[in-house]
């Protein structure tokens, strides 16, 4: 298992559209991919989950990689974080 | 073949294959099969539903761009979710329909969305619907319908403006409504993209369905499900005339609307969207003298953003070339409604909270249009317009809106360009007072459409009243000429940019009256200004 943490900069936060982004990067990975906010936490495969977090502009996200690539889907969803959100 | 009529909208002839659109029962079934079978429906609706999305999405890219497209991307990841594809199982594998779990699943979870304290992800309560109805609606047969493709010919009960946004317009040859009249929204978007169109007509559904061919004749009001040999040989010969006429207008292109005794005016387009800036300047139009913003309103489920409408109104300045354009504030309300903005229903929407009045009363809107509009002038030569006003006050007040976003925009170090601030006159009372108006107003253009109606009291939208809505009344050609006296008293322009404006029996009169401006559908242009360079007025 192995997990980062990542500070919203996007003044819209985790509105639709990245989270739409987010899924679709995290559902490339093999591994189980979870984001949790300091009030939940959602499978980072599922849109409406990840939507339900509402996380906004400043708000800490932990993402935790767990499977076969966990390494890759870290390093991969890091570098996808700090483009578009 | 079978042979029936209507009223026809715009001339010309159209000859293929009819498609029908129509609106989603929304009925659940009565019988349904074992949970294996629905399950496989359910999957087999989804495969449906994503290939409409990603129709509409490729659509929504071109014609709307990227940003707003990407609200259908989001609506096909939805889809894909398995919190709603495992609950739709779930309910499927308790007995439900697929129809049924479809439907009830998204709702549950629109609900869940709705109860969240962020207004921005209650809002998308609307797009789980959106999806979940989508699919439940190929269930229910009905919903979206399946294009061919290649050209054809739409036929419908009635077009919402909302509908007409999705449609492919490069494909649409003609079209046949059941309902709607001569100033519908069925008849301005066929007249913007220059197709025979014919309102009213007594076809049925069923048989544009069957026929192989449908004919529409724009002409004579007259459609011909499959046609006979003869009546088809006569048709192209007709259509083909029609396009030789067409093709004669062409020694006009490029010219000024100047008549015999030196009088000129400027033959503007009408458009809706920035999309139709492209046909404006294909139809050599001197400017933009309406572009509609509502239809940036329409079709979506929250606000555009103040980018939004920026790119929109950048891309018709940058395309327009330095030719003027006005841009109308939103004018939704009355027969333009949308969901989202939470208008209170209203008895009698004609007279209710729509145009300027909305924008006074919920700044929320208006403010970041303005923006937009005053940041999208540095790039070309745009106006503002105020549709629906009735008294000074209301134009004062709009105008003290406008000087403070110029200052907030200056202050933020911005470019921005000058931006004339006019009117629509479209009330009875703005016209009456249209000198006091053309005081504080840098210009007018009068909608015609809405002031026959409300000088008449006939409901433009009412089929029935048909011979009631007489445009050519005595009393709307007074207030017309009272206006553009008003406006000249004041130094300012008046030009008319309702379906009046590009009536060749008027247009003399107009320019006798003292306008100076007429705006049209963009396909009329040319052959409007071969009017006016053959008038001695």
């Amino acid at each position: 298992m192995q997990s980062f943490t990542y500070v919203i900069r996007d003044p819209l936060g985790l509105h639709a559209r990245p989270a739409g982004l987010l899924v679709k990067a995290a559902a490339g990975y093999a591994s189980a991919v979870t984001v949790a906010t300091p009030s939940g936490k959602a499978d980072a495969k599922r849109i409406m989950a990840v939507m339900r977090l509402a996380a906004k502009q400043g708000m800490e996200l932990t993402v935790t990689c767990e499977g076969p690539d966990e390494e890759a889907a870290c390093a991969g969803l890091k570098a996808f974080l700090a483009e578009n959100l | 073949m079978k042979i029936g009529s209507g009223l026809p909208v715009y001339r010309g002839v159209a000859i293929g294959p009819a498609v029908v659109y129509r609106k989603a029962t929304g009925e659940l079934p009565e019988k349904w099969d074992a949970p294996e079978q629905e399950q496989e429906k359910f999957d087999k609706a989804c495969v449906e539903a994503r290939e409409q999305l990603s129709r509409l999405y490729e659509q929504a890219k071109q014609t709307l761009g990227e940003e707003q497209a990407a609200i259908i991307e989001v609506q096909m990841l939805m889809l894909d979710d398995l919190d709603y594809l495992e609950a739709v199982q779930e309910e499927i594998s308790t007995g439900s329909s697929a129809a049924a779990a479809a439907r009830q699943c998204g709702e549950s979870l629109a609900m869940m969305f709705a109860s969240l304290d962020d207004e921005y992800m209650k809002a998308r309560a609307a797009d789980i619907r959106d999806v979940s109805q989508r699919v439940s609606g190929i269930l229910c047969g009905g919903g979206e319908f399946r294009l061919p493709q290649g050209n054809f010919i739409l036929v419908a009960e009635d077009l919402a403006p909302s509908e007409t946004i999705q449609l492919p317009r490069e494909r649409i040859l003609a079209i046949v409504t059941q309902k709607g009249s001569s100033s519908s929204h069925t008849a301005i978007l066929a007249r913007t993209l220059n197709i025979p169109s014919i309102v009213q007509a007594d076809i049925e559904l069923d048989d544009a369905e069957n026929c192989l061919v449908l004919a529409v004749d724009g002409f004579l009001g007259q459609w011909y499900a499959d046609p006979d040999v003869d009546t088809l040989a006569a048709l192209q010969v007709k259509q083909s005339e029609a396009a030789a006429k067409r093709a004669a207008l062409e020694a006009y292109r490029g010219k000024k609307s100047i008549t015999k005794s030196g009088k000129q005016v400027l033959l503007c387009a009408n458009i809706g969207c920035p999309a139709d800036a492209e046909a404006a300047i294909a139809a050599d139009a001197e400017g933009v003298g309406l572009m509609r913003s509502e239809f940036l309103y329409l079709g979506r489920s929250d606000l555009p953003t103040e980018e939004e409408l920026f790119a929109a109104y950048r891309q018709v300045a940058e395309t327009m070339q330095g030719r003027p354009v006005v841009i109308r504030t939103l004018d939704i309300g009355a027969d333009k409604q949308v969901d989202y903005m939470n208008l209170p229903r209203e008895e009698n929407p004609a007279l209710g909270l729509r145009g300027l009045r909305i924008c006074l009363e919920r700044e929320d809107i208006f403010r970041p249009q303005l923006r937009a509009i005053y940041r999208a002038s540095a790039y070309g030569c745009l106006s503002v317009m105020f549709p629906m006003v009735a008294s000074v006050w209301e134009l004062r007040r709009a105008k003290a809106i406008c000087g403070e976003i110029r200052r907030e925009l200056i202050a933020q170090g911005y470019q921005l360009g000058e931006v004339p601030i006019g009117i629509m006159i479209e009330t009875p009372a703005a016209a009456v007072i249209a000198d006091s108006l053309a005081l504080e107003a840098d210009f007018f253009s009068v909608g015609t459409n809405d002031l026959t109606q409300y000088t008449l009291a006939v409901d433009r939208q009412n089929a029935g009243l048909g011979e009631f809505y007489d445009p050519y009344h005595p009393a709307v050609m007074a207030l017309l000429a009272q206006i553009a006296k008003s406006a000249k008293a004041a130094g300012i322009w008046a030009g008319i940019c309702g379906e009046l404006g590009a009536d060749p029996k008027l247009t003399e009169t107009f320019i006798q009256m003292g306008y100076a401006e007429l705006s049209m559908a963009p396909g009329r242009i040319l052959e409007l200004r071969k009017l006016v360079c053959e008038s001695e007025v």
